[in-house]
């Protein structure tokens, strides 16, 4: 027999857990201390940000909440890569990436709020909303990509799935698709070892999750998801060869839910606590911040103040959200069409009349 | 003006539309160079390229999400699901994501696409290619669902659902695609949607129906006229939203109804029909609302399935039934 086709899956990682650099071809926006000094205020904010989340659910102001606890790299150093033109197309738990883009967390805290107005945000107009249905957000970020190809704009589609959710037929179709277009069209992995109570080795007996692209004819990569340094050379690479024509490509960033799934979610149930104590040792802010301060570029000073400040900003996003108003009750008929059909008049007066019934 | 067939005129629908409005393309299996299986699309591939009539992976759900990631980014996909069986792979993106991203996104993102389905039965095809399954998606807020029953209503429907800011079920009766032909103006002049078509008037019984069965009720006034009864015909065309009003204007007249349709009866759309008349319209009839339907049945295969479908014979008989009621 001879060999019909034969591949390898590389593995990126640049910072190991303590810290330390372990590759010495530091990529050009890492050799700036400042410009990495920014992105891991982004990551320490959107871990505040975090916690006041789950604190408000755990006091009844907010509804069931996704935590993005450990996924703070992986997630700021997709947004950091795309530019504003491009289209992300979340999950569900990917506010570093959001925030990067310009959604506000009082915008988060709407939409698990119990708000639709959350997902109205003020990051691009263009980018898709949170995405429940698991894995249907990679078809919609390859027919954007589809669309920017037929429209020959130099823009990218990006969107972030996780590991259970890479084995969904959604998952395949848009690498499918992106390899037989060569579509303009990144599918970020977020493998965070855990479908809520499933373990990765339960998903799938592939190797590795990065390979599922080579199937589709993708170039693919696995990288440490939490190394920030590393995760934002893959985007960097795989957003800019996309742009040029060169097609899409899979990144599997491996992570850690260090959170349980959503605030109804107990993963003591099935989760040993010795492997959580273990992936906090792996976890991304530290290993960025040790790096920081090693470079002179980051102190204890400066993490306290910063610290203070997250607080500040977040109880401000936390007031904006607590003090919207809810929508009149009519606005559940608002945007089900362009033009309300005269069929659905009828039953939004029969609502109007009900609220106006309660109010006398 | 041409004289062309029902599939004829979706052609020239969607060529027009092609031609008139760089963001509308067309997906599916087969589309481009086969023209599709029943040749809908014939031609497109030739004049606007294989990226505006584009051959998709043969995966119904990459059809459907891709139309609605082009829809959410400023095209407007004409996505074909080739036949009616093969739709359901495509439901979770078309309910979860292409009928809410308006509600969702409070009208920031929006989802104008298409979905052409090939639907019914009566051209003993194989099994999954004859199904009558509208009412999977009549209850699917954000849809709205179209079913054209002449060529001059193909081209002027199809050219409305493709304007349309929201996502349109287009249902295309195959067992009527060549049929007969009929004269249209390829003059890009849309048709309404959301109102029904009152195809004939009377005076005795209304018949309300869609799609294919146009042909049957028609048909059935023929033959009940010989017999002296009055019969009003009404094509729904658009089943949601529903155009109640002309359906309720119709029974004040004749007091009678006689609902006609191919899909399985329970929970088929007839239902919606019978119950908004015993909502609004219980003191205007004179006899209890009839169905003749589809049985609860899977669609025989097709050497029985012509005695499944709705027949001339039943609608007749069931408009006498409701005549000898008073």
């Amino acid at each position: 027999m001879s060999i019909a086709a034969s591949f390898e899956i590389e593995y990126l990682q640049y910072l190991d857990a303590d810290g330390k650099l372990v590759r010495n071809d530091l990529p050009e926006f890492a050799r700036d201390t400042r410009q990495l000094v920014e992105l891991y205020k982004t990551m320490s904010f959107v871990r505040v940000f975090d916690g006041k989340a789950v604190a408000l659910q755990r006091t009844g102001k907010l509804g069931t909440y996704a935590s993005c606890l450990g996924h703070e790299a992986a997630h700021v150093a997709i947004g950091s890569a795309m530019h504003i033109d491009d289209v992300f197309a979340p999950m569900y738990r990917e506010y570093g990436a959001q925030f990067v883009r310009g959604v506000k967390p009082r915008e988060v805290l709407m939409y698990w709020g119990g708000d639709e107005r959350g997902n109205d945000f003020s990051g691009p107009a263009h980018d898709f909303p949170w995405c429940v249905p698991i894995a249907t957000q990679c078809l919609h970020a390859a027919g954007a990509a589809m669309a920017f190809k037929i429209r020959k704009e130099p823009r990218v589609a990006v969107s972030v799935v996780g590991d259970g959710g890479s084995s969904k037929a959604d998952f395949y179709s848009a690498i499918n698709m992106a390899g037989a277009q060569t579509l303009p069209y990144v599918s970020v992995i977020v493998n965070n070892q855990w479908a809520i109570s499933v373990p990765r080795s339960a998903q799938t007996g592939a190797k590795t999750l990065a390979q599922k692209g080579i199937a589709a004819g993708l170039e693919c990569l696995q990288v440490d998801g939490n190394d920030l340094i590393a995760m934002r050379t893959a985007m960097d690479y795989a957003i800019k060869r996309a742009r040029h024509g060169h097609g899409g490509m899979v990144i599997e960033a491996v992570t850690y839910r260090l959170s349980d799934h959503t605030t109804a979610d107990d993963a003591r149930r099935y989760r040993p606590d010795a492997e959580v104590k273990s992936a906090w040792e792996r976890e991304p802010l530290k290993r960025l911040r040790n790096y920081l301060v090693a470079q002179n570029a980051w102190s204890d000073k400066h993490e306290e103040t910063w610290k203070a400040e997250c607080e500040k900003i977040v109880d401000v996003e936390v007031n904006a959200y607590l003090e919207t108003k809810v929508q009149p009750v009519e606005a559940m008929f608002d945007y089900v069409y362009a033009e309300l059909p005269a069929d659905l008049q009828e039953q939004r007066a029969q609502v109007l009349e009900l609220e106006q019934a309660r109010k006398h | 003006m041409a004289q062309v067939t029902l599939i004829e005129a979706l052609t020239m629908a969607m060529a027009h539309e092609m031609a008139k409005d760089p963001s509308v393309v067309v997906l599916g299996e087969d589309v481009g160079v086969n023209g599709g299986v029943f040749r809908a699309t014939v031609g497109l591939s030739d004049k606007f390229g294989p990226l505006r009539v584009l051959d998709t992976p043969l995966d119904e759900t990459t059809i459907a999400g891709i139309a609605v990631g082009m829809a959410a980014q400023g095209m407007k996909p004409i996505a074909e699901a080739q036949f009616d069986g093969f739709v359901y792979p495509m439901v979770d993106h078309i309910v979860c994501h292409a009928a809410r991203f308006r509600t969702r996104t409070r009208g920031r993102l929006t989802c104008p696409l298409v979905l052409r389905v090939p639907w019914g039965g009566g051209i003993r095809a194989p099994e999954h290619h004859s199904e009558a399954n509208e009412s999977t998606f009549t209850n699917v807020p954000g849809l709205r669902v179209v079913m054209p029953s002449s060529p001059s209503r193909a081209y002027g429907l199809l050219l409305a659902a493709i304007r349309d800011p929201d996502p349109v079920i287009f249902f295309e009766p195959k067992r009527i695609y060549r049929q007969y032909k009929e004269e249209v103006a390829d003059d890009g002049e849309a048709l309404p949607l959301d109102v029904c078509f009152v195809l004939r008037d009377g005076s005795d019984v209304t018949l309300v129906t869609w799609g294919a069965q146009v042909k049957e009720a028609l048909e059935a006034a023929d033959a009940l006229a010989k017999d002296g009864i009055s019969a009003e015909v009404i094509d729904v065309a658009t089943l949601k939203p529903l155009d109640f009003d002309t359906i309720h204007e119709s029974v004040k007249k004749t007091g009678r109804c006689v609902i006609v349709h191919e899909a399985p009866r329970t929970a088929g759309f007839g239902a919606e029909v019978a119950a908004r008349l015993a909502e609004h319209a219980m003191y205007d009839l004179v006899a209890p609302v009839e169905r003749v339907t589809g049985y609860d049945t899977h669609i025989p295969l097709f050497r029985l399935e012509m005695k499944y479908l709705p027949s001339v014979e039943r609608i007749v008989a069931a408009a006498k039934r409701t005549l000898a009621a008073s």
